[in-house]
């Protein structure tokens, strides 16, 4: 175990000579995503391939640096996850995209033994072939500082960590500022709170940090339940350390010795690795007691959700902590007064706390240097849905929509038309065409009814149905209320069944003002953040595409022609044969016809149920969404 | 199947994250992971043990979405309709998977208690969606065929 600060530094410095004595490095891509499409197979190949041929390689930093050695690592999510699997080779910074394992024994010889580049498996667009990770399209628009070590680390390793600058910010936290300073750095930066509410980090702290309790809590909010967000979830499984050093800096400036990190269940690789992040992190010395011989002390504990959305609120949260249901309760007093055990209270999110190392080592002018004047430093968005290059991004605050949808994203899949982008999950809105110049950022949003939220981005294109998106939100909504408040709990029940109605073709004259007057009434009325950002997602799809909702209501048509309960099934009389066989499967008897004559369907009976459409063997019967 | 309690779980449970109230969703969470769900039985040993009422025991399992008080099946297919599953069409899985096995949104285990489908709000798992997790194995991009032809390969595994 470490003593000393000279012990840290020390020990960093060999690191530091051990990796940069690595001749080559292969690093293979086990993000979630690349996993899930073979990364680990690739990694094993890699292994045996290199062992048959005699290369010197390694699996792990070698303490005793020597010159002609491969390193073979698995590292954090690249980001680039729809072309995964990937595979990076350093230190040319070679990116070879969709990997087999079959390419594996080309990459060693060709790359490993030869030094060049084999350009069929490097990233290509329109005929041009972008060797290094770096000019690719995806990358070169991205600024990417709290992602910078996932995709270089091993997240398993605190050696990698330390090597590369980790734990500096911690030592000048315990060694060369008093804990104002430390607080009036975060102040100064202007990092504000990246999980959704965007409420200055260094106020929180410093009212923290100002009450007189001998006991406070650091708390981490790693609940990211909203569906289409893994930015938070990339962090805690690809730099752990990141995380946790920020927790221990906020614990020495607020003077909180205990910390604890709410992780959702379903995250189970992320719980695992910080588990053992916190391990390393105490056997090194750097957490526990009597850091690096300061005589401070921060001990972190991990506390698994167990899949409630609403936890993701501050009261909540420490509700579920100290083993209760997780309802959020009426404030004030506020988490920073009576938070966890009743305690004063730091709670922040997993990439709040993630540019906290950033800040104490560079200053919190180099932070505020990036991103836009009230929303300083960089934001990390997931970008799904539609989109070409579905990935996990990082760009400064304020860059607009265009650039990451079409730069970074690459525009539309499957060259559809651009739609709709939903920002901040069930909690946010939506964004159109007339936003697509708009600045990302946390005020920029609010004005337009949005929120930045975690960092959602899920793009739609035509065929995506704006009403059944809403109605998918609310149902969200509605099945994680917790029921405490009666705005919310019945209020999206409410307008639960209004949507229902209207994407099944029975919505009535009147039900966009009643959505939008229940809407106003749940967002007013409600106790929490959820309630009060339920309707989020109705009132921005009223607001910008009521059109659809009138001709779902009013001509029962689904315009974006997803609809299922408004599409019509017709029998193509120039392909029916006439065999009854629709007529015998179609479950309430909706087909007659004579054989060997042309069937027809009775539209008053049909249900829509698809069945028919199965049955037939000449492709006869057709949806339409035209009436 | 076990018919009757194994509290000696409860207690190495109990003994790991003490015995206080706020050690009652991760002792819950670990009864979980051994009997697959909670049995009501374990609520009085539990209460006597961590000092808490059986009533909020109750509450605390049924509030949470990952408890259940229902047996479930050996395999546990959970179907990702996030927002970015959703948009790539995850609802047509859930009912391939739901037809193929005599499931609905009410009858969620097998009789032969080999299978569970159900939905979860989102995997993070964003960037293959539509994913669908099996136990705690993520499958990514499928499509109603993988997910028919995944069950058929877990069957093969039981028959085997």
């Amino acid at each position: 175990m470490l003593k000393s600060r000279e012990q840290l530094q020390a020990l960093r410095e060999t690191l530091l000579k051990a990796i940069n004595a690595e001749k080559q490095r292969i690093i293979v891509c086990a993000g979630a995503g690349c996993v899930s499409k073979g990364a680990l197979k690739i990694y094993k190949k890699f292994g045996e391939i290199m062992s048959e041929k005699k290369v010197n390689f390694s699996l792990e930093l070698q303490k005793e640096p020597h010159s002609d050695g491969v390193r073979l690592k698995e590292s954090g999510c690249h980001g680039f996850c729809e072309a995964g699997p990937l595979v990076r080779i350093e230190p040319q910074g070679w990116l070879y995209v969709k990997v087999k394992e079959e390419d594996c024994e080309e990459i060693v010889e060709k790359t490993v033994i030869g030094g060049k580049c084999v350009d069929r498996l490097a990233y290509s667009e329109n005929g041009v072939i972008y060797r290094e990770q770096k000019e690719v399209p995806f990358y070169k628009s991205q600024t990417r500082i709290v992602l910078s070590n996932c995709d270089k680390i091993d997240a398993s390793s605190i050696e990698e960590y330390v090597a590369l600058g980790g734990y500096t910010a911690l030592e000048k936290a315990l060694f060369d500022m008093t804990a104002d300073e430390i607080v009036k750095e975060i102040t100064d930066s202007g990092l504000r709170g990246r999980g959704g509410g965007g409420f200055p980090a260094g106020k929180k702290w410093s009212q923290v940090a100002a009450q007189k309790c001998a006991e406070k809590f650091v708390v981490c909010n790693g609940d990211e339940g909203d569906p289409g967000a893994f930015m938070d979830r990339s962090v805690m499984e690809d730099d752990p350390h990141r995380m946790i050093e920020g927790m221990i800096i906020a614990g020495i400036a607020c003077g909180a010795s205990q910390g604890y990190i709410y992780v959702r269940a379903e995250y189970p690789k992320a719980v695992a690795r910080l588990n053992l992040a916190i391990k390393q992190a105490t056997e090194l010395g750097v957490m526990g007691d009597d850091i690096l011989g300061s005589g401070k002390s921060f001990h972190l504990h991990i506390n698994k959700g167990a899949g409630a959305f609403v936890c993701g609120e501050g009261s909540a949260l420490t509700a579920s902590i100290e083993g209760k249901r997780g309802m959020p309760r009426t404030k004030p007093p506020r988490t920073v007064e009576h938070g966890l055990f009743d305690k004063p209270t730091v709670l922040n999110n997993v990439e709040t706390f993630a540019n906290v190392s950033l800040i104490i080592n560079e200053g919190a002018a180099k932070f505020k240097a990036v991103g836009t004047e009230n929303s300083s430093g960089t934001k990390t968005f997931a970008l799904t849905g539609n989109i070409k290059n579905a990935g996990l991004i990082e760009v400064p605050m304020g860059t607009t929509l265009r650039k990451v949808i079409f730069d970074i994203g690459g525009g539309m899949r499957d060259g559809k038309k651009f739609k709709a982008v939903q920002i901040g999950g069930p909690s946010g809105g939506c964004l159109t065409e007339e936003h697509l110049d708009l600045p990302l950022d946390f005020d920029s949003l609010k004005k337009v009814g949005a929120i930045i939220g975690s960092g959602g981005l899920v793009v739609m294109d035509e065929h995506t149905c704006m009403v059944e998106v809403a109605r998918f939100f609310m149902n969200f909504t509605q099945h994680e209320s917790c029921g405490k408040c009666v705005p919310c709990r019945e209020g999206t029940k409410r307008m639960l069944a209004i949507l229902n109605r209207i994407v099944e073709g029975r919505g009535e004259d009147g039900d966009i003002e009643m959505l939008e007057e229940l809407g106003k009434f749940i967002s007013d009325m409600s106790l929490c953040g959820l309630g009060k950002t339920a309707a989020g997602p109705v009132l921005s799809t009223i607001k910008y595409f009521k059109d659809e909702y009138k001709a779902h209501i009013y001509d029962k048509h689904c315009p974006a022609n997803a609809c299922q309960k408004l599409k019509t099934i017709k029998i193509d009389p120039e392909l029916c044969k006439g065999c009854s066989k629709c007529a015998r499967h179609c479950p309430v008897l909706a087909i007659s016809g004579e054989i060997k004559k042309t069937f027809a369907i009775d539209q008053s009976k049909c249900i829509k149920c698809g069945t028919c459409l199965d049955a037939c063997p000449f492709g006869a019967i057709k949806e339409s969404w035209n009436g | 199947m076990q018919d009757t309690i194994d509290y000696s779980v409860l207690d190495a449970a109990i003994e790991e994250f003490g015995a206080k109230e706020s050690s009652l969703i991760a002792v819950l969470q670990r009864a979980q992971e051994v009997y697959r769900y909670l049995p009501a039985e374990i609520f009085p040993y539990l209460s006597a043990k961590l000092g808490i009422s059986e009533a909020k025991i109750y509450g605390v399992a049924t509030f949470y979405e990952n408890f259940s008080l229902e047996k479930k099946g050996k395999y546990v297919i959970k179907v990702c309709d996030g927002t970015a599953c959703h948009v790539r069409h995850s609802v047509p899985i859930l009912e391939a998977l739901r037809k193929e096995l005599g499931l609905s949104a009410e009858k969620k285990t097998t009789d032969d208690g080999m299978f569970t489908v159900e939905t979860v709000s989102c995997l993070g798992a964003c960037s293959s969606a539509p994913a669908v997790m099996v136990n705690d194995e993520i499958y990514p991009t499928m499509n109603p065929d993988k997910a028919i032809a995944l069950v058929i390969s877990l069957q093969g595994v039981k028959n085997a």
